[in-house]
């Protein structure tokens, strides 16, 4: 039998390998950290592995959801160690290896050296990941799990258990018309939002920023200052003054623009079709500044000599325009105006903050101007709709994914030529 | 129609247009300094030019809510946040950026992920941790919560700008015998500067813009934040204290305003930076 084989086969005991190997001091770690692992964790891992498959099975002493946090904290806890083990085997069967071609083993000074040098990404990247781990994918893995329970208001610990009910969320959202209509319209008006917001707030940032930048124009710099206010508020504080001055009875739009020009008081917050209108005319308030600021920098890169080679030839302004300034700022802003797009798909702040996703519309159980991310949250919050909620979460998740993988094909940032 | 004509025409129009969309834009604004100055306390009573211009919102402000608490709370917050941030991403930028471990392209891609999925689709399981390891109603949960949401972006952003130092820098002073951490400490360090302030803006800015993860985490009066507080006092009692409302916001939106204007160039370059080299 060749050392590598043995040494891999001794490492089921880890620490057994390295010790075969001559290379002490590594096995007796490889051994203390199996032993405190095991010490540490082992109580913790036999009732979170049996509570996530279960959820319990006593009431009151079982709650079903903490057995699930626990679960998801073991399956980690499990990732980490198994991690851990793969590695002191392939350690051995490496070394192994290279007893088995003659190759001298490093010498603890050596592996004292290797560890920090191989380490040292890892070092660098562990506090953030870790981090990472337990505020962002800890959560979005319990979610995940909570889609194919039937957590809700009226099946919720401790006075009831929470079980596991496989598609049953998913083929209801389906199959159940109040669900299907809702999740439809909902839908529906989220990809509508996505494209008119956000396509009015380039439009009207790319106009201002060539009105503002002829070269005729007086007093450029107040005039940028003063438009690109929207984007110095912070936008919380903007939204909430519009729910003031849309509001049906007393806000000013109602009261001081529109009765003076004889235009009855329109109901903004109680109408659907009109919140959305205000919705879509707030985020363009919101959003146009930026574009405008961003395509500045771009007009005020394009060469002059092209628009003299345009005035030459007898186009007109206008040709100008469409030829020479809107591909270039097009072709240079591209990818921040599709994270424009992706922003205002999630846009939860002027949803909720402006009229909470509502008025309320009579058949579903979505407010008017719910996006599925207000909708996701009102359905935990308001309604405790939980596993559906979660449902809905994962649907929309495997949207962005999807979109987030097909950007990833196009990008360069994962090649790693030129790299220790 | 001579040349001359057509080019004022052109001009009054774009002074036009120009106007317009200033009054726009300025009219909200103008609209809540004059409320909170107004002597009502109700949104019906606000108007933009008040009679009898009063002070008195502001006092009350001061006397008989925690506002100032809440000023507090969300600048060390906002502080602690991005502190944190600059050193995690930092750290973890220049892992991705110059060396090559296992993990590294499925890290790569995980962030990219979680870039897009927003956190708070997961407030519920966020509330039941930190209620788990009795971290409910603390700044710290909220903090924790705001770095890691801001690691997968901000990373993306940093690893670009460290791509374009030259590599040749780093393989010289490994050469001349530098460590690993001394040359990121003295050469990567100092040359990302511009882009590690951006990072330090964002992350300053967008636990300042959050609402709904304070919202709920935070339950007692004295740990909210200021999204948060001036939320509930419109929405409580709507109109009621609405010129209350409109006083807190004014002093929000002015010191937040002129520090946005004053740093407004590394906004946009580093939102650029960010798309464009993806």
């Amino acid at each position: 039998m060749t050392h590598r084989k043995t040494a891999a086969l001794l490492s089921i005991i880890p620490g057994m390998g390295q010790f075969y190997n001559k290379q002490f001091v590594k096995g007796f770690a490889f051994l203390f950290l199996a032993i405190c692992y095991f010490i540490a964790f082992l109580d913790f891992l036999n009732i979170g592995l049996w509570g996530i498959v279960t959820l319990g099975t006593e009431v009151p002493r079982d709650h079903s959801i903490f057995l699930l946090v626990n679960g998801v904290i073991s399956i980690l806890v499990v990732g980490i160690g198994l991690g851990f083990y793969y590695f002191n085997i392939y350690d051995a069967f490496q070394n192994g290896k290279k007893r088995d071609h003659g190759v001298k083993l490093n010498t603890l000074k050596e592996q004292y050296h290797n560890v920090v040098d191989k380490g040292f990404p890892y070092l660098m990247v562990g506090p953030g990941f870790l981090l990472l781990i337990f505020v962002v994918i800890f959560p979005i893995i319990f979610m995940l799990l909570l889609a194919f329970t039937n957590y809700n208001l009226y099946n919720s610990p401790p006075a009831k258990l929470v079980d596991w009910v496989g598609f049953k969320n998913f083929i209801e959202i389906f199959s159940l018309e109040i669900w299907r209509e809702t999740f439809i319209s909902v839908f529906a008006w989220t990809i509508i939002w996505t494209f008119t917001a956000t396509t009015l707030q380039v439009s009207v940032g790319i106009f201002l920023a060539v009105v503002l930048n002829q070269k005729e124009i007086k007093f450029k710099g107040i005039i940028r200052t003063l438009l690109i206010l929207p984007w110095a508020v912070p936008a919380f504080v903007s939204i909430l003054i519009f729910s003031g001055l849309f509001n049906d009875t007393f806000g000013a739009i109602n009261q001081s623009i529109l009765a003076p020009l004889g235009i009855d008081s329109i109901p903004w917050m109680t109408d659907p079709f009109y919140t959305k209108v205000a919705l879509i005319f707030i985020q363009s308030w919101l959003g146009f500044p930026f574009i405008m600021a961003m395509t500045t920098g771009v007009l005020q890169s394009i060469p002059g000599e092209l628009y003299e080679a345009a005035t030459v030839d007898g186009a007109s302004n206008w040709d100008k325009f469409r030829k020479i300034t809107l591909p270039m700022v097009l072709f240079t802003t591209a990818p921040i105006l599709i994270t424009q797009y992706t922003f205002n798909f999630n846009n939860f702040n002027v949803i909720y903050l402006f009229n909470n996703g509502g008025p309320a519309v009579a058949d579903q159980n979505a407010g008017g101007t719910d996006i599925l991310i207000s909708w996701i949250y009102n359905l935990t919050m308001t309604s405790a709709q939980y596993s559906k909620a979660a449902a809905v979460t994962v649907l929309l998740s495997l949207i962005i994914v999807s979109l987030a993988l097909w950007q990833f094909r196009k990008t360069k940032s994962f090649k790693d030529e030129g790299m220790i | 129609m001579s040349i001359k004509t057509a080019r004022r025409i052109r001009l009054t129009l774009s002074y036009l247009v120009l106007l317009s969309a200033i009054a726009i834009v300025v009219y909200p604004i103008l609209w809540v300094i004059g409320s909170s100055f107004n002597p009502g306390n109700t949104l019906s009573s606000s108007t933009i030019i008040p009679q009898n211009a009063t002070l008195a919102h502001y006092k009350e402000l001061f006397a008989e809510t925690d506002y100032l608490i809440w000023y507090w709370n969300t600048l060390k917050i906002c502080f602690i946040t991005m502190v944190l941030s600059v050193i995690f991403i930092g750290l973890t930028a220049y892992a991705f950026s110059r060396y090559k471990f296992i993990g590294r392209k499925n890290g790569l891609l995980l962030f990219l992920i979680l870039q897009m999925i927003p956190q708070f689709v997961a407030i519920l399981a966020i509330y039941i941790l930190a209620y788990q390891v009795g971290l409910l109603d603390t700044h710290f949960a909220l903090i924790l919560v705001y770095v890691g949401g801001l690691i997968p972006m901000n990373t993306y952003l940093a690893k670009n700008y460290y791509d374009t130092i030259p590599k040749e820098l780093d393989e010289s002073a490994r050469i001349d015998g530098a460590g690993h951490f001394r040359i990121f400490w003295q050469i990567i360090l100092p040359l990302s500067k511009p882009i590690l302030a951006v990072i330090a803006l964002f992350s300053f800015i967008s636990p300042f813009a959050d609402f709904i993860l304070a919202s709920i985490l935070i339950s007692s009066d004295e740990k909210m934040t200021l999204a948060v507080g001036l939320f509930n006092m419109i929405k409580n009692e709507f109109g009621n204290s609405f010129t209350l409302f409109a006083a807190g916001s004014v002093l929000v939106a002015i010191p937040i305003g002129l520090l946005f204007l004053s740093l407004q160039r590394y906004f946009i370059s580093g939102l650029t930076a960010g798309g464009t080299k993806g």
